[in-house]
Order: structure tokens, then sequence, then C-alpha cells
């Protein structure tokens, strides 16, 4: 057990001595909570839009001067009929239109209902579903104010997402950040960790001792199980306190899966590392092995269920899916371990699956 | 030597086409100065990697002690000390803490076996706070071989441990090896440098991952049949041409500022040499018969194992 201490504290003078391992763990994550968050909570400023008014009433140019003078909105032109509003995307210039339906002030008094159409280009998936709901908002807001002074009077906003009809929420990319963060940290610091003993020559050293594989292996990890946990913890504290991610169920038990997620990400890295030779291919094989698979295959960006069946599969070997669903329904749904045992029960049977192979694949020679 | 404590017998190595040694054998007595020399490329590093249990024969075996360095590779590790070739220490370790570490893996600490390496840790201990990184080459061979001590080993085992050290630092460390001997710990040491050979208590010379010789360097030196003539002249360059064609030659090699010449018939010699260098023009001749270094024996066996060779 001493030799494994000595072993651990050797690792944390490896870590907090070099200024660049530092900035990878604690500056990396808070950049990238901030590009992704940035990328949810950008304000909407001056979003080219086009209008189809048909009925171009008073209650019509009523919502259109509310819209437009938002701030949140510019006009780009005015459509005459619907057959423009393809070509209208198609130039790329406006990012919504908005469409009333004929006769809109006529029916809304008659019959206190109207309906207006918002078509948004979802090409850009996050944008045009914040594009709609703001639309959407101030269309409400109208309608409440006119109502307190005039006839009861319901406008149906219809939304349409033109080139992606599946837009998930917006909640999706914290979870989705972090599970990328965790996993691209604790695989790429362990990986290339070990790898660099190899390269230095140190592990010649190493390995005519008695010093046990299990016992390198243990002891790369623990360093960064401590370090990954500050760095979920800081993430947990932006998400919270910037991006207003609501914190619905219980911490204690966000944090357990974090650091059986965070176990998980540092044996696969310690897996990787046990099969390659020098850093470059340790840090090439976690960027393509973990961050590609976790961006695209982990339903953080694209739904899994709309993927072709070989690629669900595929995505039912990525750890970070498992992980994405269980912060989801703990930090969104404020769900319990009822709710989340299967998936943690994977994450765990795949931490004991990759320290045997690695133990397997860890050479106690040099070939 | 009472006993043979380290036996090897018939190791082969090769990496797929290559040949690294060849039907190795050898034995070492306990408490022995053992040197393996040899230019670069012939196998010493493998031959100890097979030893320290990091590479494992194609053919023949070896053990140090009772311990098969295949079978018992467990037990092995835990009584060598090895110091790999080059310096594979944590250069963003201080120096105490690169001896610390290595202590606590072995499960010994500083103080226990501070005996050991007194003499050669007191060198460097002003600066145990320098990151080991930013030592003098001589001050990371010094920690690097108090790493190397600080379990207690029985068995030493130095991959080319002089390399890239100054002149005093490697003469320093022969010092500290001898010292160690004093411990009773067996020494396999392996080096580039001839002149280092007489500093052992035996040698095994090395060529293409073969041994070509065995013996103490004493041996070694006084079994050099031929005359030896060390040359000088005015002009090391024109005097080296000049005698790769001079007749009655068996070998010329260059020393530095002397040529070593050895005649092919020595009836006639040193007079004929002389009398055709001065033909040729050269000034301040001086020749002088001398003994041969392990340098010479080496050069001699060299050419001697690459004639069959050829043929």
């Amino acid at each position: 057990m001493k030799r494994f201490w000595g072993f651990v504290i050797k690792e944390f003078y490896h870590i907090l001595r070099d200024s660049k391992t530092m900035l990878v763990l604690f500056g990396m994550p808070v950049m990238q909570m901030f590009i992704f968050g940035f990328a949810i909570s950008t304000d909407l400023k001056d979003v080219k839009i086009a209008i189809l008014d048909p009925s171009s009433d008073e209650i019509t140019r009523a919502v259109e001067s509310r819209i437009l003078s938002s701030g949140y909105f510019m006009l780009e032109s005015r459509l005459n009929a619907e057959s423009e509003i393809e070509p209208a995307f198609r130039t790329g210039k406006i990012k919504e239109v908005v469409v009333f339906e004929p006769g809109f002030a006529s029916r809304l008094q008659r019959e206190g209902t109207a309906t207006v159409h918002l078509i948004a280009d979802a090409s850009d998936a996050n944008q045009a579903n914040l594009i709609a709901s703001y639309t959407t908002a101030i269309i409400n807001d109208y309608v409440s104010k006119a109502s307190q002074t005039s006839v009861p009077m319901r406008i149906n906003v219809e939304s349409r997402m033109l080139y992606n009809p599946e837009l998930k929420s917006v909640f999706m990319f914290v979870p989705g950040t972090m599970a990328m963060i965790l996993i691209l940290i604790c695989a790429l610091m362990t990986s290339i960790s070990i790898v660099r003993e190899k390269e230095l020559g140190t592990m010649e050293v190493l390995l005519v001792s008695p010093l046990k594989p299990i016992q390198i292996i243990i002891g790369k990890v623990t360093p960064y199980v401590v370090l990954a946990l500050i760095d979920a913890a800081i993430i947990i504290v932006m998400s919270y306190y910037v991006f207003r991610l609501p914190m619905q169920g219980s911490l204690f038990l966000l944090m357990l899966e974090t650091g059986i997620y965070i176990i998980l990400s540092l044996v696969l890295g310690i897996f990787i590392s046990t099969n390659t030779e020098n850093q470059q291919t340790a840090i090439f094989i976690s960027m393509f092995a973990f961050m590609l698979p976790t961006i695209l295959l982990s339903g953080f960006i694209f739904p899994i269920a709309n993927m072709p069946k070989i690629l669900q599969w595929l995505c039912a070997i990525m750890p970070p899916k498992y992980f994405i669903i269980i912060i989801k329904n703990i930090m969104l749904k404020g769900s319990g371990i009822m709710y989340v045992w299967k998936e943690t029960l994977i994450l765990i049977s795949m931490i004991v699956l990759f320290i045997i192979l690695s133990i397997r694949k860890f050479k106690i020679r040099l070939e | 030597m009472d006993e043979s404590f380290i036996e090897a017998a018939g190791l082969t190595k090769t990496f797929g086409p290559i040949t690294a040694i060849s039907d190795v054998s050898f034995h070492v007595g306990k408490g022995e100065l053992f040197g393996f020399i040899g230019p670069d490329g012939t196998g010493k590093t493998t031959l100890f990697r097979i030893l320290t249990t990091l590479l494992l024969p194609d053919k023949g075996s070896a053990r140090i002690g009772s311990h098969d360095v295949v079978k018992n590779f467990r037990e092995i590790r835990k009584n060598i000390g090895y110091m790999a070739g080059r310096f594979s220490l944590y250069k963003d370790l201080t120096v105490e803490e690169n001896l610390k570490f290595y202590a606590t893996i072995f499960d010994t600490t500083i103080e226990e076996n501070y005996h050991l390496i007194r003499n050669i840790y007191s060198h460097i201990e002003p600066f145990k706070k320098r990151l080991a990184g930013n030592l003098s080459g001589g001050m990371k061979q010094k920690l690097a071989l108090s790493c190397a001590l600080i379990h207690k080993p029985d068995t030493l085992v130095l991959d080319e441990p002089t390399t890239g050290v100054d002149a005093v630092s490697r003469r320093e460390f022969w010092e500290m090896l001898k010292e160690l001997k004093k411990e009773g710990i067996t020494i396999l040491v392996s080096t580039p440098y001839m002149d280092e050979a007489s500093l052992c208590d035996r040698v095994a010379l090395m060529q293409s991952g073969r041994i070509m010789e065995i013996d103490t360097p004493a041996a070694i030196t006084s079994q050099y049949p031929y005359a030896l003539f060390a040359v000088r002249a005015g002009n090391i360059n024109l005097l080296l041409n000049d005698l790769e064609v001079y007749e009655n030659r068996r070998s010329v090699q260059p020393f530095g500022q002397t040529v070593h010449f050895a005649p092919a018939n020595a009836a006639n010699e040193p007079e004929g040499l002389r009398k055709y260098l001065e033909s040729r023009g050269h000034s301040g001749i001086r020749i002088e018969p001398i003994h041969a270094g392990i340098e010479d024996c080496f050069m001699m066996l060299m050419t001697n194992s690459e004639q069959p060779k050829t043929e």
C-alpha cells in the first residue's frame, strides 16, 4: 500500500507541475462550457425575417410592428405568395418567415381565433428553436395585452421547422458538453501519462521494480479521479449559475454518477495507452475514439432514435450515451436511482471490462 | 570467482530480420565487477534487458542467483538495481523526490539504506531541491545510480552509465563502483569506452551480438601476439594515409594524435618503417614500441572474427 501511495504522490507532482496539463484540466472545461453555453444562450439580435401578410389589417400590422420593434428581428422582405417562401429561404438571408392567414383581423373578430404560421430555417437547429420561441412570446404578449383592453382573442401560433424537424431541447447541450469534456479530459490525460513513461524510458525502470501492473494503473488513475471530480463540480456550478440549468434531483446522486463516469473514462484512457507507443498516437486515438463519437453518437446533437439501426447499435456501446441519459434524468427530471440504475449498471460493467482488458494488455516486459 | 552468481547460456535474441545477440554465454562471480565492452549496436542493451527481465530471449537461458530471468522475473525485479541506457528519471521531480519515489516503490526509505549511497549521493545532496531535468550529465548519472541502489540490490546492472558524461565524472563514477564492490554487490556494466575496460575485474569484448573474448583485462592485453608501435609525425592525416599503403603492415589504427602500427613481419622494424616515412617526407617522426591496450586487442579480435565471414 505504501508503494501505491508513493506512486500516487509522484503522479500528483507530474500533474501539478505541468502548466499545460493544468490548463487542459481546468482551462478547457470552463472554455468549452462557455463556447457551448453561449451557443445556447446567445440573445437574438437583428435576425432577418420575411413576412407574408395577405390580410394586411390593423391587427396584423400591430403584431408585425411588435415583432420588428422588439430589437430581435429585422424585416428583410415582404412576400406576396406562399410560393415565394421556399425561394426566400434559399437566398440564405432570412431565418424565419411569419405567415398570417388571409382575413386575419375579420376572422379574429368573427371567430375569436386566428392563426400565425412561423416557418424557421432549422438547418441551424438551435437558432431556429430560439427564433420561433421568441416570436411566439412576442405574439402571446401582444394577445394578452390586447385581451385586457378589448374582447378576448386567441392567436394560434404554429411553428414549423424547415430542414430539421427533430429539434431537441437546448438543455441537451449542458449534459452533452459535460459528458464530452469529462471523457475527453480523463481519457486524454491518462492515455498520455502512461505513454509518456514509455517515451521517457522511465517505464523501463518502473518495470524492473516490484510494482504490479494493477498498482501502476490504479496509481495513474487516482489523481485524475480527484481532479476530474473538481472539474465536474465546476461544470455543474457553471451550468446552474451561468446557464440556469435546473437542478431537480439529488446533487449527491449526480456526483456519484459523475464519479462512475469519470472512472470509466480514465480506464478507457489507460486501455488506449496500453495499446499505443507514443503520445501523438494516444492523443489521436482519444480524439477520434471519444470526442467525435461523443458528439455524433451519444444523442448529444443527433437524436439516436432517428439513426439507422447499425449506428444505433454503435451508440449503444458509447459510454457518453448512458451518462447523458443519467444526468438529464437527474438534473432535468429529478429522477432518483430507481430510474437510472440500468444505465448505471452498464457504466459499471464497462469499467470492470476495461480494467480487466487493460491489465491483461499491460506489458510486463518491453515487447 | 568461487561461484558463478550470474550465468547465461546460449542467449539469442532477434528482432525481425536483425539478430541483436547470438549465442551469448558467460558467468559472473558474486561481487565481481564485470564489464561488457563494445561499440554501439553490438547488443549490449539487448543483453542487459534480457538479464533485467525486460525482454524474453529467443533461445538460451540465464539466471541471477537462483532465479531464472524468465520464470522468476518477479523475484529478480526485487533484487536488482537497473540503470537504463538513457537518463530515465523524472525530470519534473526534484533530486530528493526521485530518490524517495524509488525508495518507496521498493518498500524502503532513504534513511534505511543511506549508508549505501552516501558516497554518491553526497555529491548531489546540496542540490536535492533542484529538478532532476536541470542537473548536469554527471550529476544525473549519480542520481540515477543512487536511485538504482536505494533498495540495496544484490546485483547492479548499469547500461552505458558513462556515455555522454565528462571525463572527471567518469573517473569519479568508476571510483564509486569500486566502493560498491566492497559491499559485495555484483556489478554488470556496459561501456563503449575501451579505456574503461581496465577498471573491471573481467571484461567481455562484444562485437555484432557475439562475445569475442572473456578474461581479465591484463590477460587479454598480454595475449596480444604482435609487436606494436605508437607512431607520431607532424601531419597525422598524411601519416595515416602513408601507413595504410606501407607494405609491411598488419594493422593501422588511429589513436588520437598517434597511430598504433603492427607490422606483418617484426624482424626489420621499426627501422624499415622510419626509412619509409622519411622517404615520404614526414617530419618529427617518433616511433615507440608499446604494450597493447584493450582497444588494440579488440581491433585485432574484430578483424580476425570478420575475416571468416567475408569468405
